[in-house]
């Protein structure tokens, strides 16, 4: 996608989730009550089947493009399970399988599927194979952190199957985590600046005192980090496929989940007592953050990975991995 | 936030061509080098390597050929830095006239220091040193009272400086100083002019100061009535407040201020295998050495692309200097005394020792987070 559509698609994904999302439907999301204007809203820029190729139906949008739109939803805190619709949508169509309309909850392994119970279809993927399924999920459950529909795909007939390689929905979907994690630290810092620049006490704001700054620097560079691995991750994802951007898309799932332990850290400090309340919306991007990062392997997982990969390697050509990746 | 934006950026089409050149140069050269010279990296002053590097044309590389340059792109130089920063190769001699007396001759000079001074840099037979830091001026950099005061034909400077890395090996130094009083307390930015300053100078003595390693490192330079001539006033008198803080966006912007104990992980990998627990740690150590090299390739793109990226360079140096001065002491809770080879156990002590530096040179840690800080909009 050019760099220009690419800058008007999630122009308009921005705006609609600034006019259309928010605290309200972030707390109905956690009561049950489905997003069903926002998710008509999505359907109708046609973003569920956004990365399928054109000749399935889709917009035939690059890993690339998706980290970009990821991030955008992790900016609104993603009130609705559009990003799992959407890698369930771009595997099915790698294995083959044109992913039908609608929601197709995203079941990769045990772990479980966003907004099930109102998923018009699954994908369901365990070692290599894809299955697509009818919905909905079937055991109505909760995320830990999130608080947000999340049930148990449980048994059910194939409509069709297809093979993907290794790892495939475990690495979409850490990329997806990965991004969204982006956002939403991105989110909660520009907040967590505006309350340092308000909130005063003794006298002055206390994004004045340098205690203050220098919490606030340090979840900066957290901040950028987490967005340059993330999208590091979506170019290689662009550019050798899934499986072959493993380190990247490894690396970014550790940078950030590692961020939003610090960042969530950070900005509930600055917030204070206030940002522990239920009633300020800083929690409502905090428990998403650490909801992701649990999500789809956490930094331990996808650490170990890279981590005894090069080992095995050795140190006579870590640095030429590390640079080398781009260069073939 | 703000406007912070890291835009990716490709290495060169060039760059696997001149990544097995330098390989081929630094395993030869580097084949002796003790644990000690690659903890020191780029602070490690060795001329004849320096020499050694010029003559393949990788010292000023990016500048036009009227000056001896190689007229190649920023992104080619890059790759270079970060060949020589992954091995540690002591680079000091020519690090700095490449990094940023170079380019803010080639900036800001007159035509005849360009012509002057840059084929000598190029050459690697003029190595520099930074004047920036004095006795009673750190952080508070402006607030600095080395004084030059107009004579007939030039100036003449009396004051110290302080922690000037390798100056006792070095022919030159571009000094900021005071030309004219601040106007009111507050104005103290104003006034301040950099001037070329030949360490050979009389008047001028250099005192090297042992560092915490063992090591001469740095110094103090004491001028006593120091000549020097019109000619090598560089830039506008008054304006040297400007002109060192676009330098600091070159000075802070390399992979420099992450890579510096890269050559650690690199020598412990194999020993680590014998550790259970290093997998993990190795793997997160390699997910932000990847992301900081991306962070940091981003900002080479925007100085190849002519803009002046201080704050973007700020944010990657005080990242990059949080990894490179962990990384000692991660590996060292992985290592075994009884097993972990001698020579990796030595670049740990001294780069455990050095890595003290790391987020003190070229900005500390709280003058680079507050500049992040004003950056986000914080008051």
């Amino acid at each position: 996608m050019s760099d220009e559509l690419r800058t008007i698609l999630l122009e308009q994904v921005d705006r609609l989730l600034a006019d259309n999302a928010g605290p309200d439907l972030l707390r109905a999301n956690e009561r049950g009550i489905w997003p069903e204007r926002l998710w008509a809203e999505a359907e109708a820029l046609g973003l569920p089947l956004a990365l399928a190729p054109e000749a399935m139906g889709g917009a035939g949008l690059g890993w690339d493009d998706a980290v970009a739109l990821w991030q955008v939803l992790g900016r609104h805190a993603a009130p609705l399970p559009l990003g799992e619709s959407m890698v369930a949508a771009a595997l099915l169509a790698e294995a083959g399988i044109a992913p039908p309309s609608g929601l197709i909850g995203l079941a990769v392994g045990s772990a479980p599927v966003a907004w099930g119970r109102r998923a018009g279809h699954l994908a369901v993927l365990q070692g290599r194979e894809v299955a697509l399924r009818a919905g909905p999920a079937g055991q109505e459950g909760r995320a830990g952190y999130a608080r947000d529909p999340a049930d148990a795909a449980g048994p059910g007939a194939a409509l069709a199957t297809g093979a993907l390689p290794a790892d495939a929905g475990l690495l979409a979907g850490a990329l997806l985590n990965a991004a969204r994690i982006a956002g939403a630290l991105e989110a909660v810092l520009d907040m967590t600046v505006e309350y340092a620049n308000t909130r005063k006490q003794f006298g002055r704001a206390i994004g004045g005192f340098q205690a203050v700054q220098q919490l606030l620097a340090r979840c900066a560079g957290e901040v950028a980090s987490a967005g340059v691995a993330a999208a590091t991750a979506g170019r290689a994802a662009a550019r050798r496929g899934l499986a072959g951007a493993e380190f990247e898309i490894a690396s970014a799932k550790v940078v950030c989940g590692e961020a939003a332990g610090t960042g969530a850290e950070i900005v509930h400090q600055v917030h204070a007592a206030i940002g522990f309340t239920d009633e300020h919306a800083l929690h409502l991007f905090t428990r998403r953050m650490w909801e992701w990062r649990d999500g789809f392997g956490a930094e331990r997982v996808w650490a170990r990975r890279i981590g005894a990969a090069a080992l095995a390697r050795g140190g006579d050509v870590l640095w030429a991995d590390l640079t080398g990746r781009d260069e073939r | 936030m703000g406007a912070l934006r890291f835009d990716l950026r490709d290495t060169p089409p060039e760059a696997p061509a001149l990544r097995a050149e330098l390989r081929a140069f630094l395993a030869d050269h580097g084949r002796n080098w003790s644990p000690t010279v690659r903890g020191y990296s780029w602070m490690g002053f060795d001329r004849d390597f320096s020499r050694e590097v010029a003559k393949r044309g990788w010292v000023g590389m990016t500048w036009p050929r009227t000056y001896g340059g190689g007229e190649r792109t920023a992104l080619e130089r890059y790759v270079v830095l970060e060949e020589m920063l992954a091995v540690g190769a002591p680079v000091g001699a020519h690090w700095i006239g490449d990094r940023q007396s170079g380019p803010l001759i080639l900036r800001l000079g007159t035509e005849e220091q360009r012509r002057d001074f840059l084929p000598r840099i190029v050459n690697g037979d003029l190595a520099f040193a930074i004047g920036l830091s004095e006795p009673d001026s750190g952080s508070d950099l402006a607030s600095l009272r080395t004084r030059a005061t107009k004579v007939p034909g030039g100036w003449r400077i009396d004051g110290r400086k302080v922690w000037t890395t390798n100056a006792h090996r070095c022919d030159f130094m571009i000094a900021l100083l005071r030309t004219s009083p601040p106007p009111d307390p507050r104005a103290k930015h104003q006034g301040l002019s950099q001037f070329l300053v030949d360490l050979r100078s009389s008047g001028l003595t250099i005192r090297p100061i042992l560092d915490l390693v063992g090591e001469e490192g740095f110094n103090e330079i004491t001028f006593d009535n120091v000549f020097v001539p019109d000619s090598l006033l560089v830039g506008k008198e008054g304006n040297g407040w400007e002109q060192a803080t676009a330098e600091l966006a070159f000075e802070r912007a390399g992979p420099e201020r992450y890579l510096s104990s890269l050559p650690l992980l690199t020598a412990a990998l194999d020993d680590l295998r014998a550790e259970p627990a290093a997998a993990e740690t190795v793997g997160r150590l390699l997910a932000r050495a990847g992301t900081l090299r991306q962070m940091s390739l981003a900002v080479a793109g925007m100085l190849q692309d002519g803009q002046t990226p201080a704050r973007e360079a700020a944010l990657v140096k005080d990242a990059g200097n949080d990894y490179e001065q962990a990384l000692p002491e991660t590996l060292r809770n992985l290592f075994d005394p009884d097993r972990t080879p001698a020579e990796v156990q030595e670049m740990q002590r001294v780069m455990t020792m050095v890595a003290r530096s790391y987020s003190l040179r070229g900005g500390t840690r709280e003058i680079l987070r507050g500049i992040i800080a004003r950056q986000l909009g914080l008051r």
